[in-house]
């Protein structure tokens, strides 16, 4: 029986040949992810309730990213409590403050083509970008895992998403997805897989494809899928993983896919999306003249090292129009540094930005840096429900890292590829 | 008896446990409970009433307190048109019964509504009406009669007497 991508995956977790879409699973996990706000505060307390010890320390992975910096007596206890429970259970993989947990993951060469992972935060689809089958889990279900080793599974239909050709220039992941969600909607995905596919996914390189599978969260998918190639390959020799097999990891050609939709690449452009929904989207020359006071270069969908590479574009030789707060919070400290090095991060300071930690930050409104009613935000963040980063009466708008850094440029939302041009 | 309190599509959780108080407790996340949407809410549900929703019930984060806070204001179940899948696993391991009902649009805020979990059945008492909704997963039945997973899975550690 011809298998998706997504069947094999499962197949291989679930110890099966095959696997057929509806039917329940129970897959092993190869790799728990957890960060602080939904990891150890949460399932400590339920582990010893159950008087029960970690399936597997060495399959866990915990990194803090919401709670920091710990600017409180509650941040700090919620820190204080994932370095302690990493240290009583053995958890070696453990980053404190390195970045946020879906850049961190593959940056240290955990992910490889073939795994089947979870992770306690629902953006845990970004693994999908490796060919892995990731998915994000609630705190109680994650103690389910912690305690068994094994989660089950509805075996998903896949639905294609295929983008022939190339993207112009200007025009990023991150468009792509506001462009598909824009026309699902934000339950478009059906909690099925959704495979990105196509010329066009190709060329992209992995942290692109991050984003996809990342913002298939918003697209109400369960897992985003990218099929693993030697950019793949090579991004994981480099980060340490080693040889990966990623022929193995392919959908095949006669698979039976839910629905399979065909674009060509070339005709995307630049999409911004209104409040309060990733769904809002429309070309972001539809909202010029928007004005803004705050362009936000965030997150793990939209500040890993690409994401500041394409900021930069935009932003050398040029500054922050007047009354426009341009932030940016690097998505990993590796990212950062390297983007310090090559200069990236020089141009953006040098167009006015002001540096923030490597962390969540105001994507996730957890901390201390929550946006007031009279924010009008541009922002490369995947969320834009209403009061997410702050007020509810502030307003944010989502687009790819060129159109918030053009707009942080011309102090209102406007198409990048303007500012792209020699 | 149950009494509907009826909300539209794509109710998500930044307004069901607001990321500002989510370094909290689940009795002051509950407090702000869909403040955003419906500032009376929290304050005035009662014990057992139902929450009634749309389409897409649930969307956005991982985080179990959006459904962890219903049930901690006595919220017996949601009913609506679908669920966003995270929110509706992390319902059931919270022992929070979510029924999918193609006809949840037809039910009124205030309506009083009986509830069947087993049978997948909303018996209005305001209409007369009785809706069908999708069972939950036969799989699962077994966890949410025993109130969620972390019991579920308390029953049968001391059953096999195994630790691990």
């Amino acid at each position: 029986m011809a298998q998706t991508l997504a069947q094999k995956l499962v197949a291989r977790a679930a110890a099966r040949s095959t696997v057929a879409p509806g039917e329940i699973v129970t897959c092993k996990v190869d790799l728990a992810m957890m960060h602080d706000s939904g990891g150890p505060r949460r399932v400590k307390p339920m582990l010893e309730r159950l008087r029960a010890k970690v399936w597997d320390p060495k399959k866990v992975v915990v990194i803090t990213d919401h709670y920091l910096p710990a600017d409180d007596a509650e941040s700090r206890s919620i820190i204080a409590t994932a370095r302690e429970w990493v240290r009583e259970v053995g958890v070696e993989r453990f980053h404190d403050g390195e970045g946020i947990c879906h850049v961190v993951l593959p940056e240290r060469g955990y992910l490889k083509p073939g795994m089947f992972a979870v992770g306690g935060d629902s953006h845990s689809p970004t693994g999908g970008a490796f060919g892995a089958y990731m998915f994000g889990i609630g705190s109680t279900e994650m103690l389910g895992v912690l305690v068994t080793g094994e989660i089950w599974l509805k075996v998903p239909h896949t639905i294609a998403m295929e983008f022939g050709g190339a993207l112009p220039d200007g025009v990023a992941a991150k468009d792509v997805m506001l462009f598909l969600i824009g026309r699902f909607g934000m339950d478009g995905g059906q909690y099925q897989a959704v495979e990105y596919r196509g010329e066009a996914i190709g060329r992209l390189d992995m942290q692109e494809r991050m984003t996809l599978a990342n913002m298939t969260a918003e697209l109400g998918g369960q897992a985003g899928l990218v099929s693993p190639d030697t950019v793949t390959a090579e991004f994981l020799s480099a980060a340490g993983a080693g040889e990966v097999e990623v022929d193995a990891w392919q959908s095949d050609a006669d698979a039976q896919t839910l629905a399979h939709h065909h674009f060509d690449a070339a005709d995307i452009a630049p999409q911004v999306a209104a409040p309060d929904s990733p769904a809002n989207s429309a070309a972001a020359e539809s909202y010029g003249g928007t004005r803004v006071n705050v362009a936000y270069v965030g997150a793990c969908t939209g500040a890993k090292l690409a994401d500041l590479r394409m900021a930069a574009r935009i932003l050398k030789g040029r500054k922050a129009a007047k009354g426009v707060r341009l932030m940016v919070a690097p998505a990993s400290l590796r990212d950062q540094q390297h983007a310090e090095r090559e200069g990236t991060l020089g141009i953006l300071m040098d167009a006015g930005a002001e540096l923030l930690p490597n962390t969540c930050g105001a994507c996730a409104g957890y901390g201390s840096n929550q946006f007031g009613a009279d924010v009008v935000a541009i922002s490369t963040t995947a969320r834009n429900f209403k009061g997410r980063m702050g007020a509810p009466a502030s307003r944010i708008y989502l687009g790819s890292p060129y159109t918030v850094a053009a707009s942080a440029v011309a102090g209102r939302i406007c198409d990048p590829r303007e500012m792209l041009k020699p | 008896m149950s009494k509907a309190w009826v909300f539209g599509d794509n109710v998500d959780t930044d307004a069901l446990a607001p990321g500002k108080y989510m370094k909290l407790g689940i009795e002051d996340i509950a407090k702000h409970c869909l403040e955003s949407v419906d500032p009376a809410f929290a304050t005035r549900v009662e014990h057992g009433d139902v929450v009634v929703g749309g389409r897409n019930f649930g969307l956005g984060s991982s985080r179990e307190q959006a459904a962890a806070a219903l049930r901690h204001l006595g919220v017996e179940a949601v009913v609506a048109i679908s669920f966003a899948g995270l929110f509706y696993r992390n319902a059931l391991n919270l022992g929070l019964a979510v029924l999918t009902c193609p006809k949840a649009a037809r039910i009124r805020a205030g309506d009083a509504l009986q509830i069947d979990a087993e049978a997948g059945e909303i018996r209005n008492k305001t209409t007369g009406e009785t809706l069908a909704c999708e069972p939950i997963p036969s799989h699962l039945m077994e966890m949410v009669r025993d109130g969620g997973l972390l019991p579920h899975l308390e029953k049968r550690m001391a059953q096999t007497g195994s630790g691990r």
